[in-house]
């Protein structure tokens, strides 16, 4: 009896603080994180609203119907873009007449001064559009041309032949319902965009060739991009070159820059690079009488470049790289052929998401009577151009060709459109969004997986933010706040990142729960058999008692 | 050494960082995870998303499509501002005065042991200002990676060598560069920094990114703050020793990883100058290798009116041409670089090779060829020189030469600073300021016990010992001939390295070498051995214990004897009856 309560009590003993106090104290820390609401993010519907202001001007109604005309109508479009993300589209479209000043604005003699004028009377917020519909017989927009982008948020509408006499408000509405929704799509968003933009989350199903490269070729939102132009120079004993990049940069570079800003931050540098070689030895065309590179050739003409380019030792940020390439005085002029063997008139190609070269001829200087080295100053305009080209390709400004009928205006000195931005930022809130509730899923589902990973405080606290951030944005997107939406995707892509690549997650991954109890085994196994062995020896002689004891009473 | 030479009146600092009870070799795994390509140790996400991997794919299959453009777009802006272009044409090259400058140079000195020393130097001067936060960004002929280095991490100085094999200071004299063996980084920061601590971790980590080397694991373990040796070369007299950081891996192994981002930073590259010579193959098979990269500001005049930044890029090599060679005491630069010097880099404004010719002034012991009459005397360390010169950018050099070839013919203390160490968190630091009796001995013992370390701090080849770094002896000795004290004006690169601020005497710095102590050694393999053994003791004391708390004893009746059972077993299958 006394034997058997001294084996009950050691057991106790082992059970009560033994078992916990090894538990507590091999435990790894694993700090609360938001499971349920990721969870929600892992099912995405975002809905994106654009206001539409829709102003009709002198001569496109008529007085009844002006006040028959509708205040406000929304449209809603909705797809589903695989079983975990749906999208919808909201235009909010709100009509009214054009006010006096809006008509004086109007009558300037040419759309752009029209443009510029409407702007000064009302500018209209971030991620938003105002039409105008103009009629028939306007002077603002040459014969051919139906609608006309201008360099800000507006457009004008001219309104069809067909609508001159005995129409209804209903098919006039009819009749501009459709224009104002290409219209729309070019201006503010398109599907193909916000699909391309999600394909971080949802694999795309192979499209047709142009779009994917399309899409491939621009780089991937990133909170801020290294700009670098390099001058090479493979023969500095030739040519003395000079280039005037600072003023350049200024005058070309930085005002497009300066645009941008709300999406991303830029920093540009440039150097040059001596006896910089491409990898490709240029072949000789007789009846051009120059060099000639293939397109097929291209690709391998960076590698020996590249290693000289370096990376940015600074930030870790993506880097646009901006080649202009000066070739030796030996296989000079040197010209770019496209794949039907035709000269390139720019000189230039480009790479998706790695950045542009540029060839610059330098032989025209030459002059009859040579003496190297010669000094060359670069025409920074002609360069700029064509890097400039090539930078809103690859930051994914579209320049998608207009339907007919349509008249874009030339983007002005600031190298880009009020609109354009628009629609940039509108792709890049929704791939922030993409890419960061798809790193947050990601995360959750690993951390889940593998029991052993510590989860610190600081981690936690990135994914709470990263959620939190990410519900704002997908609310502000719902709402039609284009600004906040993209400030909060950053935030919410920044903080995620954060956790997921933070070092402590690291630390005891590699420590699996076969390897731990094959070292508690020598002290568990000796010290539970005798436990367990006489927990069932009392077990057994408790039950043999009981059942003396019926057989006693029977 | 030092203590020897017959020196009157000398100033030593004695530098010693000694760390032989704290685990400086250690080095965690996380410190490596603070390194600027953190996509190397991360694991990838899971591969559903496809977020990274659509990546690499889209690079391979990188398509390369000519830029279409419309020239209007640029028209307009260039319209607008672009009225002062200058026109694209070739112009005369009186231009802009240049703001930059890149001068090389190449000393030989065949030393008295036979071995030949050569010293590259290349100097890039940019007149530009790097201080108080001033935005660089566009390079010419300084590199760009060490310029974005200094202006994120606002470096006021940055010294940095790598050191392959021991100066013999004995056979060899004093060496132009001092640097001690391994790897050596000491960095003077701006007084804007306020995280000092945490932006030399940074820069640690970008650095050894830069130069292929091992330089993330420089720590608190192995970083000491020296307060009176290690003043700043450049211009600007901050004594304010909070700024500056100096750590040594005397285990760093230097090899051609790290000559390869070292050339890639001069404007040349190793296409054309004196560059070209240097092939790795040739250079790491000598007695002694060191590269080095050292930035500071510097005055551009002698009013000191326009400071510019000077980017210093060393290497010196010892070459031991008795072993290597046919036993005969002659050289030439293809022998020893396997090369020739075919052009000067166009982009030097001077490009020179020195030959020490002063143990040499009639002629009796070694001739040159092609000889040159160009003679050059310097100042270098308290001795007045002579050297051959021959200069590179100027056409007649290459006319006759094609290789030089070099033929011989037979024929005590004041003040005391001393910092213990913390287990862990940093090591030992004593200076001591000491004057030397001339024809002296003076020896510094430091007593120390060897310790265990925790198990996982040991290293991978933990019996091969644990590096104490060299001890560092900087000193002001008085000069036999008049020291120029003008540091801006012309002067060959070898001799103009340390700033002098008297007449009468130079500066030398002198490393010894770095120990190797051996700690004791556990088995490694044992742990597991040993948490076997314990249980198993725990085990069993723990099972008698318990046999004696649960068992209750008592007498019992003796068992039939087993041989009785087997008679009995046999009795019963006879069918006789069994024993009682």
């Amino acid at each position: 009896m006394r034997g058997q309560l001294a084996a009950l009590s050691i057991a106790a003993v082992v059970i009560i603080i033994g078992v916990p106090l090894w538990w507590r104290t091999t435990e790894t820390y694993r700090a609360w994180l938001p499971v349920s609401q990721i969870q929600e993010l892992a099912n995405l519907e975002l809905q994106l609203s654009a206001d539409v202001e829709v102003v009709f001007a002198r001569g496109t109604v008529t007085p009844e119907q002006q006040k028959k005309i509708p205040l406000t109508l929304s449209q809603d479009d909705e797809h589903v873009v695989d079983e975990d993300t749906s999208l919808r589209y909201r235009y909010e479209t709100r009509y009214r007449t054009a006010t006096i000043m809006e008509e004086d604005a109007l009558n300037q003699p040419t759309a752009a001064e029209a443009d510029l004028s409407l702007h000064m009377l009302s500018e209209s917020p971030c991620g938003s559009l105002v039409v105008y519909v103009v009629p028939e017989s306007t002077s603002l927009l040459p014969e051919d041309v139906e609608v006309y982008i201008g360099q800000r948020r507006t457009a004008l509408l001219r309104i069809g032949t067909q609508m001159r006499v005995g129409r209804t408000l209903d098919q006039l509405l009819d009749h501009l319902e459709p224009r104002i929704k290409k219209l729309l799509q070019l201006m503010s968003f398109s599907h193909t965009d916000i699909t391309a933009a999600l394909s971080d989350r949802v694999r795309l199903s192979p499209g047709n060739k142009e779009s994917i490269a399309d899409s491939m070729r621009a780089f991937k939102s990133s909170p801020g991009y290294e700009i670098t132009f390099s001058l090479l120079n493979p023969d500095p004993k030739s040519h003395r070159l000079h280039w005037d990049i600072e003023g350049a940069v200024q005058t070309f570079i930085q005002p497009l820059l300066t645009k941008l800003e709300p999406l991303a931050n830029f920093s540009i540098d440039s150097q040059i690079l001596y006896y910089a070689m491409l990898g490709v030895n240029p072949r000789f065309d007789n009846s051009h009488n120059a060099y000639t590179l293939n397109a097929d050739s291209l690709a391998h003409v960076i590698n020996p470049v590249e290693a000289r380019l370096g990376s940015n030792a600074a930030s870790s940020n993506p880097v646009l790289n901006f080649l202009l390439y000066v070739p030796d005085a030996n296989h000079s002029p040197l010209y770019i052929q496209d794949r039907k063997k035709q000269q390139v008139p720019s000189n230039a190609f480009h790479s998706p998401r790695w950045g542009g070269i540029m060839v610059y001829n330098v032989n025209s200087f030459y002059g009859p009577d040579v003496a190297f080295p010669v000094d060359i100053n670069i025409n920074m305009a002609k360069v700029m151009g064509v890097f400039l080209a090539q930078l809103r390709l690859l930051l994914g400004v579209q320049s998608s060709t207009p339907p007919p009928g349509f008249l874009v205006a030339p983007c002005g000195s600031s190298g880009l459109a009020d609109w354009e931005l628009d629609r940039l930022m509108w792709s890049r809130s929704v791939e922030n969004i993409a890419t960061a509730t798809t790193t947050i899923t990601s995360l959750a589902q690993l951390l889940d997986q593998i029991g052993n990973i510590v989860i610190n405080d600081n981690i936690a606290q990135q994914v709470s933010s990263a959620v939190t951030s990410l519900q704002l944005a997908v609310a502000e997107l719902e709402s039609g706040n284009l600004g906040f939406a993209l400030q909060y995707s950053k935030e919410a892509i920044l903080a995620s990142e954060r956790a997921f690549f933070d070092p402590s997650l690291l630390h005891l991954l590699y420590f699996p729960d076969d390897q731990k109890f094959a070292i508690y085994i020598p002290l568990f196994l000796p010290m539970c058999v005798p436990i367990l062995l006489s927990l069932l020896k009392i077990a057994s002689e408790v039950r043999q008692r009981r059942r003396d004891k019926q057989t006693k009473t029977d | 050494m030092a203590a020897r030479r017959n020196i009157p009146v000398g100033l030593l600092f004695i530098l010693c960082s000694l760390t032989f009870l704290i685990a400086t070799n250690t080095h965690e795994t996380t410190s490596t995870s603070e390194h600027p390509d953190k996509a190397v140790n991360l694991p990838e996400k899971s591969t559903e998303t496809g977020g990274q991997t659509t990546e690499q794919p889209a690079v391979e299959e990188r398509q390369w499509e000519p830029t279409e453009f419309q020239e209007e777009t640029v028209n307009d802006a260039a319209a607008e501002k672009q009225d002062a272009t200058p026109p694209e044409t070739t112009t005369t090259s009186a231009g802009a005065h240049p703001k930059d400058d890149f001068q090389e140079e190449l000393v030989i000195r065949p030393l008295q042991s036979g071995d030949v020393y050569a010293s590259f130097q290349f100097r890039t001067l940019w007149e530009t200002d790097f201080m108080k936060g001033n935005k660089v960004s566009h390079y010419r002929l300084f590199p760009k990676s060490l310029g974005q280095v200094i202006s994120k991490f606002s470096v006021r100085e940055l010294h940095i060598s790598f050191t392959q094999g021991y100066w013999r200071t004995m056979q060899w004299g004093q060496p132009f560069m001092p640097s001690p063996p391994g790897a050596e980084l000491w960095v003077w920061f701006q007084d804007s920094v306020t995280d000092v601590d945490g932006t030399w971790k940074e820069l640690t980590n970008v650095l050894s990114g830069i130069f292929c080397a091992s330089l993330n694991f420089i720590d608190s373990t192995n970083t000491v703050q020296p307060s009176a040796s290690f003043k700043p070369l450049g211009i600007g007299n901050v004594t304010d020793h909070r700024f500056l950081r100096y750590a040594t891996l005397p285990r760093e192994i230097v090899c051609t990883e790290n000559l390869t981002p070292w050339k890639k930073l001069l404007p040349c590259g190793s296409k054309a100058g004196l560059a070209v010579l240097m092939k790795s193959e040739k250079l790491f098979h000598s007695s002694f290798h060191s590269q080095a990269v050292h930035i500071r500001p510097v005055c551009q005049d002698s009013e000191c009116t326009t400071t510019s930044w000077e980017l210093r890029q060393t290497l010196n090599v010892v070459f031991d041409l008795h072993t290597s060679g046919q036993g005969k005491r002659e050289w030439s630069l293809f022998k020893m670089f396997s090369r020739t010097l075919t052009e000067a880099c166009p982009l030097a404004s001077s490009s020179k090779i020195y030959i020490d010719i002063t143990d040499n002034p009639q002629g009796e012991q070694f001739e040159l060829t092609p000889a040159t009459h160009l003679l050059s005397q310097a100042v270098v360390l308290g001795d007045r020189r002579t050297f051959s010169v021959y200069d590179l950018t100027e056409a007649n050099t290459f006319g006759s030469m094609r290789s030089l070839n070099l033929k011989t013919r037979p024929k005590s203390g004041g003040y005391i600073h001393y910092q213990p160490s913390k287990d862990r968190v940093r090591p030992h630091l004593l200076e001591m300021l000491v004057q030397l009796p001339p024809n002296s001995v003076t020896e510094v013992t430091v007593q120390f016990e060897r310790a265990l370390l925790k198990w996982t701090e040991y290293t991978p080849d933990p019996n091969h010992g644990f590096y104490v770094g060299s001890s560092v002896i900087s000193a002001l000795v008085p000069s036999m001939v008049a020291m120029d004290t003008n540091n801006t004006k012309e002067r060959p690169l070898f001799s103009s390295f340390f700033p002098c601020k008297e007449e009468s005497s130079y500066f030398v710095r002198i490393y010894t070498e770095p120990l190797l102590v051996n700690l004791p050694t556990p088995d490694f393999s044992m742990p597991y051995n040993v948490i076997c053994l314990t249980c198993t003791v725990v085990a069993v004391g723990y099972g008698s214990l318990y046999n004696l708390l649960t068992r209750s004893f008592q007498i019992e009746e003796p068992n039939p004897r087993l041989a009785k059972r087997i008679a009995n077993v046999i009795r019963r299958l006879r069918g006789v009856p069994p024993l009682a």
